[in-house]
């Protein structure tokens, strides 16, 4: 039995975390969630009808008792309106959890670190949970942490990409560096992405495209789910590592010990 | 090229030159095209050229390939509002042409309310709200007050009315303003005054720099092309291209949206100089996904209901349904009133459940001014 993920105090039995963009229904997103044993469940608060929340076809799909509803501020472009739609998220949906992500430039959608640390800042301030989105920078994940973040949530690549783990030596640096829970956002494509994150010690990842874009959502969910499952326990079983080339030196270095 | 208006970029290009370089290419810049991870401007001129035509299956998978990737399996839903058809322009392609003898009509605040009460019932959450271009009738102050009374009801409002100063769209992007849409028509500079007989809209220049004002007052999606059938298509998509890269390279925080009008029979009726078919505009919707991953393509009712529930999974993210192309046409069809004739009559149910049939959703919502 791996550890459980805690975050701001709540435990976490599935350390896998998804979204619910780009599937081809809410029946199917549903199913898929269901299949990949997540407890936490994220969506975009521009496509939520924040008039009428109970009503919204999305969040009836989402509306279980086992999972964590986890509103995100997709496509706000500076703090400001990231604050705003944090408020009015907790507004409408009743949770001071939000996932941070402020993205200034739609092509890409790549966070932009100086206004997500000021955001951050604030709301934490306002009693906040906040989980942000970020480049995969050790120091600016350090900032989130030094403001108050309860995880930091670095890109594995483009959201969107499916290219798996880019900056791995990036992510490794903040995993080492983080006090709090690192969970790896974006760009993991396959199973095996999520799997080499999780073993190299990310408390979980977050993971959307891949599912939802994926030829079958529902059994890519459960893919999704044994992969982190079994990332983690060898995580916790430690690797063995790759044998160094170990050499045996012509004058040894140590025959002195014998005089 | 930091402070370069698109008009000073435009400037050196000569349409026949680049008319000419598009049909020049040959099958190895198609397959070079096809086998690039990122496509340029010359790529693009490749995947529009004559000799693209046989890797039409080929361009039409890679199309869907990066859509889906980037959008997933949904369709942005739309509907235009019309407010007026009063208008100043002598457009020789539009029915609302100034010198067109239609009745003419602008709705009042009452109507606008009861037009838009129709809209939220047949599920919309977004309008887009489209007048003539009268600078007199339908001008700002006009706009405030409509917008005024429909923020409240909708998640976003959208304009396609006369291009105006920055301080305008600023004014309007304070009551609610989410995206405007201006087409150029044409990027021919030389035959626009043809199509344009008298107007405001005759000034090329002014038109052309639209784009950039309105994303200089801070307006979060922009969507502008060209109408399909006035000149060389193939052309007009090397210069709607040139103008999209421009703009995402100066305003990089702007929401880009591309449409692929083609002339549709209207009242003074003018046929199109330079048709583009079936194959042709499903080429150019294919090469312009393969261009650019990141941008909204949308295809109106202007098409047939056939042609569009077989384009919906190609590159397409964004369509109209149930639209009325007059003044008040929701609370009652008045035919005489019309811009022009849409081709996809079906109702907006119809739509979506074609939609749906093909396996995918549908977006309703997709922004909400609220946040901004």
């Amino acid at each position: 039995m791996s550890e459980k993920l805690i975050i701001a105090d709540n435990e976490f039995s599935s350390r896998l975390f998804v979204g619910t963009g780009k599937y081809s229904s809410n029946s199917i997103m549903e199913k898929s969630i269901i299949a990949s044993k997540t407890e936490m469940v994220t969506m975009a608060l521009r496509r939520v009808d924040l008039n009428d929340g109970i009503g919204d076809d999305l969040l009836s799909h989402i509306n279980h008792d086992h999972l964590h509803l986890l509103p995100n501020t997709s496509g706000v472009r500076n703090a400001k309106e990231a604050v705003f739609a944090a408020c009015m998220a907790r507004e409408a949906l009743g949770t001071n959890w939000i996932k941070l992500e402020v993205h200034p430039e739609p092509r890409h959608l790549l966070p932009d670190a100086i206004e997500t640390i000021k955001a951050a800042k604030e709301l934490v301030e306002k009693g906040f949970v906040v989980l942000p989105y970020t480049i995969a920078d050790p120091l600016t994940c350090k900032h989130l942490e030094d403001v108050g973040c309860q995880a930091v949530m670095p890109l594995g690549a483009c959201i969107g990409s499916n290219e798996g783990i880019t900056n791995i030596e990036m992510i490794k640096l903040i995993i080492d560096q983080s006090n709090v829970p690192v969970v790896i956002d974006a760009g993991l494509g396959a199973p095996s992405h999520a799997a080499l994150a999780m073993e190299l010690g990310a408390d979980a990842c977050l993971v959307n495209t891949a599912i939802a874009n994926s030829s079958d959502p529902i059994k890519m969910g459960e893919a999704f789910h044994w992969a982190i499952v079994s990332g983690r326990m060898a995580w916790e079983a430690r690797l063995a590592q790759k044998p160094q080339g170990v050499t045996k030196a012509t004058s040894p270095l140590t025959s002195f010990l014998n005089q | 090229m930091k402070n370069q208006s698109f008009n000073d970029l435009l400037e050196p290009y000569d349409w026949d030159q680049v008319t000419q370089q598009i049909y020049d290419k040959g099958e190895r810049d198609v397959i070079q095209a096809l086998s690039k991870d990122r496509a340029d401007l010359e790529d693009l001129k490749a995947l529009v050229s004559p000799a693209a035509t046989p890797y039409l299956e080929q361009m039409a998978q890679k199309s869907q390939t990066i859509t889906q990737q980037r959008f997933g399996k949904t369709i942005r839903m739309y509907v235009p509002l019309y407010l007026s058809n009063y208008c100043s322009n002598g457009c020789v392609y539009c029915g609302f042409n100034a010198k067109n003898k239609i009745p003419r009509k602008k709705l009042t605040t009452e109507e606008v309310l009861a037009e838009a009460n129709q809209i939220i019932k047949l599920g919309f959450k977004s309008i887009l709200l489209v007048t003539g271009e009268d600078q007199r009738r339908c001008n700002t102050e006009y706009l405030k007050e409509i917008f005024t009374l429909l923020n409240p009801i909708f998640d976003t409002i959208s304009i396609e009315v006369q291009p105006m100063d920055t301080e305008d769209y600023s004014i309007l992007k304070e009551l609610g303003l989410h995206a405007v849409y201006v087409y150029q028509e044409t990027y021919h500079q030389k035959s626009y005054p043809d199509y344009h007989a008298f107007g405001r809209k005759r000034d090329f220049k002014y038109r052309l720099t639209t784009p950039e004002r309105i994303a200089e007052a801070g307006v979060h999606k922009l969507g502008f092309g060209a109408l399909l059938g006035l000149e060389e298509w193939r052309t007009e998509a090397f210069f709607i291209a040139l103008h999209l890269s421009y703009m995402e390279k100066k305003h990089w925080q702007t929401q880009y949206s591309i449409s692929f009008p083609r002339l549709r029979p209207h009242a003074g009726n003018f046929p199109p100089q330079f048709p583009i078919n079936d194959t042709e505009l499903l080429k150019l919707i294919c090469a312009f996904r393969i261009f650019n991953p990141y941008v909204e393509l949308t295809l109106s009712t202007r098409e047939s209901a056939f042609y569009r529930d077989n384009l919906l999974s190609l590159g397409v993210t964004s369509m109209s349904a149930g639209s009325k192309t007059e003044p008040g046409g929701y609370v009652k069809e008045n035919k005489e009133l019309k811009q022009f004739e849409i081709e996809d009559a079906r109702s907006v149910e119809e739509v979506v459940s074609a939609i749906n049939e093909r396996g995918y959703e549908v977006v309703w919502k997709d922004w909400d001014t609220i946040l901004a």
